[in-house]
Formats: C-alpha cells, sequence, structure tokens
C-alpha cells in the first residue's frame, strides 16, 4: 500500500542523490581534462575577462555600499553599548574581511556569471551545439566546462581582494563624514585587528564559492532540456543552488577555520 | 565482403523511460553506399543517427564503426572515429558566438594538426564547396536558413569525413533550397565518395539523393530495399507513407 506524501518524498530523495552522483562524474571529468589546460589557455583568459573582469563594476558597487551599511550600523549598535567609536574600524574590518565580501560577492558572483554559464550552456545543449561539438571529436568538458571552472575558481578570489579594498573605503567615508571618526582612527582600529589568517581564509573560502559556482552552472546548463523554458529553469536553478550551497559551505569554513 | 562494412547496428534496443524508440534494429552500411532513414517524426531516426557517433549508446545490442564497438571503444580513439565522421544537425547547430569561418575550421583548429594558414586555406575551400565564399565573416544569427544548413554541411566536410551524416537535411526549407541542398549532398557524395545516411521524412530528398532506403516503423525497420522496390511496394504502410496521406494503417 502505498503511503501518502511519503512516495513523492522518497521519489525527490532518490532524485537529489542521482544529481549529486552525476554532478560527481561531471566534476571527474573536469579534473582529468586539466591535463590538458595547455590547450586551452585562450579559452581559460577569455572567460578570465568575461567572467572576472567584467564582473567589478559589479562587485565594486556592491562592495562600496556594504561597507558603508556596515559602519552606519556599526555605530548605531555602538552607541547603545556605549562602545567608543575608535573600535569601529576594527569591528567593520573584521566583519569585511572574514564575512561580508567573501559571501556577498560570491552570492553577487553566483546571480551574474553562475546564471550566465546556465544559460549560454543550457541554450548551447538545447540547439544541439555541444552535440555538435562532440561530433566533432572536441570534448565539451575541455572546451566549455574547464575554461569557466577555472576562470570562476581563480576570478572569485581577486574579485575578494578588491571587494575587501572598496568596502573598507565605503567604510572609512561613511566614518569620517557621517559619524566624525578621523581617518586614523579608523585605519588605526582596522590595523589593529587586522589578522593575515583571517585574509587567507576569506580568499580560501572565496575559492571554494568560484568552484562551486562554475560547477553547479556548468552542469545546470549541461543538463538542460527543453527550449527557452528549459534555460530559463536551468538558470534559476543554478543561482539557487549555487546560492545555498555557498551559504552551507561558509558555516562549515566557519566552524573548520576560525576556531577560538 | 565483411571489411567493406562502414556501419553496422546489431540487434539495438534504446528506450527513453518506458518509451521504447529502437526495438531490436539491424542493418549493416558498406563503404561509398548512400542510404536514407525514413520514418515519421519522432521514430527514431535521429536517435539512430546520434548512436553512429555515440552522442548515444544503446540499453542493448551493439553500434559498430569499421568492424569496432563503439561502446568498448576507448575516448581516445572515439575522438579519432568522430573525426572520420562529419554530421549536419538538423538545425545546422552552428557555434553562434563564432564567424562563419571560425566554425568550419574549429574541428581543425583543435585537432592541432594543421598550421594557420593551412586552416585559411581548408575552410576557403569547403566555404566555395557549398557556394558561401563570400560568407566567411558573418555571424550564424545573420543567415538564412538554407546558408546555415550549408554552413553546417562546409563544416561537416572540413575534415575529409570517411562518412557524413545528415540529420533532415531539408527539413524547415523551401521546395528550392531544399533541392539546392539535396543537389549539393549528391554532389559531395559523388566528388568526396564518401558513405553518407541521411534521415528523412522529405520523400522527394530520400529518391534523389539515396540508392537505398531504410524505413523505420514501430521501433523496427519495416523496409529495407531501393528507393525503386519502396515504389513498386504494394505495403499499405510504406504506399501511405510516399504518398503522404493521412489515411490507412499509419495512425496518429
Amino acid at each position: 500500500m502505498e503511503v501518502v506524501g511519503v512516495t513523492p518524498l522518497g521519489r525527490r530523495g532518490v532524485n537529489v542523490i542521482q544529481e549529486v552522483g552525476r554532478a560527481s562524474i561531471m566534476l571527474g571529468q573536469f579534473l582529468l581534462s586539466l591535463k590538458d589546460f595547455p590547450y586551452s589557455i585562450r579559452l581559460y583568459i577569455q572567460q578570465v575577462y568575461y567572467l572576472g573582469v567584467r564582473s567589478l563594476p559589479l562587485i565594486a558597487i556592491i562592495s562600496v555600499f556594504v561597507g558603508a551599511v556596515s559602519a552606519w550600523q556599526g555605530a548605531y549598535q555602538f552607541s547603545f553599548i556605549g562602545a567608543p567609536l575608535r573600535f569601529l574600524g576594527q569591528a567593520v574590518g573584521k566583519a569585511v574581511v572574514i564575512e561580508l565580501a567573501p559571501v556577498l560577492s560570491a552570492i553577487v558572483f553566483a546571480g551574474r556569471v553562475g546564471a550566465g554559464i546556465s544559460a549560454e550552456l543550457g541554450t548551447m545543449r538545447v540547439t544541439e551545439q555541444i552535440d555538435a561539438l562532440e561530433s566533432m571529436g572536441i570534448s565539451p568538458i575541455r572546451y566549455l566546462v574547464q575554461p569557466r571552472i577555472l576562470a570562476c575558481v581563480t576570478m572569485v578570489p581577486f574579485l575578494v581582494v578588491f571587494a575587501n579594498f572598496i568596502a573598507i573605503m565605503g567604510a572609512m567615508a561613511v566614518a569620517v563624514l557621517g559619524v566624525n571618526v578621523s581617518v586614523e582612527t579608523f585605519l588605526n582600529g582596522f590595523r589593529s585587528s587586522f589578522r593575515l589568517q583571517d585574509f587567507i581564509n576569506g580568499e580560501i573560502k572565496a575559492a571554494v564559492f568560484g568552484f562551486v559556482i562554475g560547477l553547479v552552472g556548468c552542469y545546470e546548463g549541461f543538463n538542460t532540456s527543453g527550449g527557452a523554458h528549459g534555460v530559463g529553469q536551468a538558470t534559476t536553478t543554478s543561482v539557487v543552488v549555487s546560492s545555498v550551497l555557498i551559504l552551507v559551505f561558509n558555516f562549515i569554513f566557519a566552524l573548520l577555520l576560525f576556531r577560538f | 565482403m565483411e571489411n567493406n562494412v562502414c556501419v553496422e547496428f546489431v540487434d539495438v534496443r534504446k528506450a527513453f523511460g518506458a518509451q521504447p524508440v529502437l526495438d531490436g534494429v539491424s542493418f549493416k552500411v558498406s563503404r561509398g553506399e548512400s542510404v536514407a532513414i525514413i520514418g515519421r517524426s519522432g521514430s527514431g531516426k535521429s536517435v539512430m543517427l546520434k548512436h553512429i557517433i555515440r552522442l548515444m549508446s544503446p540499453d542493448s545490442g551493439r553500434v559498430l564503426y569499421g568492424g569496432q564497438d563503439l561502446a568498448e571503444t576507448p575516448d581516445h580513439e572515439l575522438v579519432e572515429v568522430r573525426r572520420k565522421i562529419g554530421m549536419l544537425f538538423q538545425s545546422a547547430a552552428l557555434f553562434d558566438s563564432m564567424s562563419v569561418r571560425d566554425n568550419v575550421g574549429l574541428g581543425l583548429r583543435e585537432s592541432r594538426r594543421y598550421k594557420k594558414q593551412e586552416i585559411e586555406r581548408i575552410v576557403a575551400e569547403k566555404l566555395r564547396m557549398v557556394g558561401l565564399e563570400e560568407a566567411g565573416s558573418k555571424y550564424p544569427s545573420e543567415l538564412s536558413g538554407g546558408m546555415r544548413k550549408r554552413v553546417g554541411l562546409a563544416r561537416a566536410i572540413a575534415n575529409d569525413p570517411d562518412v557524413l551524416l545528415y540529420d533532415e537535411p531539408t527539413t524547415g526549407l523551401d521546395p528550392v533550397t531544399a533541392d539546392v541542398i539535396d543537389d549539393l549532398i549528391v554532389e559531395l557524395n559523388t566528388k568526396l565518395s564518401v558513405t553518407s545516411i541521411v534521415v528523412t521524412h522529405d520523400m522527394k530528398s530520400a529518391f534523389k539523393i539515396a540508392r537505398r532506403v531504410i524505413m523505420l516503423y514501430q521501433t523496427k525497420i519495416w523496409f529495407d530495399g531501393t528507393p525503386k522496390e519502396l515504389q513498386e511496394s504494394k505495403d499499405p504502410v510504406l504506399q501511405q507513407f510516399i504518398t503522404g496521406s493521412a489515411i490507412g494503417p499509419i495512425r496518429m
């Protein structure tokens, strides 16, 4: 006898396991394809430009406001607990370097780049362009997936460095102009709390987030079926899955890397 | 002559979910033959074609190329097999981010066997063969349906393949353009002396291109013979299909 509600749940579970399995196969194929990296350098550089360099303006806008609002909200909190404002640079700096810059940059990157990868590869799938590549003896994994994942893995950490800098600048602008903290006080606070290890941990997270975005984006694109609707669905799923994975991985990283 | 067999299907079965598409399909195609595979839309013709270059694999049975079982062919050898086979896709499947010239030259470039000038020369030659020498710097979105098919054809023959697979080469084209494509296929077959397998439901095209016709019907091979035998056949299914009638044993 079928128990109502349980069977669909079981089917869902099986589906998820299947998808994880298929994504792992793609991961394996990607790793194997790395031996042919020298032949894909040109494609990789192209993707670095499209995915990475072109994300700079968006990341800059996001970062300046993230920094600005952290400084303002920090000062607001400080006013309640009576903490001196010379600690503002310290508090904001920590928050930006450890969490805000890596996580928000990654989520924005997933929305811009992950979605773009899925839409592009999804369209190539439904118009048989991926089949055409294969029929010509060209590995779509090496030709399409490898340069995109590599560009994500290398460009998210790069963007996070940039995001750190812009966010701190944004925070300092608000601290100086809106909260009456001097530039020296703000920077001294930031410097006194800055630990290189925090920054490195942020970069490690960023690389992993980039990898997740690239792999999920390519996987969803490759497994697109049915025309325009399928492409739309793949794009949405790609952003949702990578965003959730970024937050889950971020929590795991917090437990592993930032111990007290 | 066994060694003359180019493509062979041995009891191939393929299903999508519970829906069988090919159910025990066996046939051989010899070198130099031109075969049309006909059948209704959704009868598994394209699926059959995709098995020949292992874009799909059978659930059971074997697909052989030059006597070699494709399922057992390691990936690096499969690349070599695929380079010997050119395929024209139904929608042409041109890479829309690349110019016509880059589309045609991609396979040559990626094989890393040719110098730049050689590739340029070969691309120009193939574009001339399909009558598009002027269109090299255009992008697929700027081309008409017939031109796209011709670029797809130039791309399929770029590597001087032994076998050409055509997936509905005339579908979606006006009758005149369709006939131009048919002529081009016949011309290429004689000029390049390739083996060609054409999937189509355009009977006029099938009769013009092929010297042998295979009809897929209800997941099996229903007919395998010359176009003349097909036309003279009294089989009601065949008659209904070639005359394109709604009345007969073939039901929606």
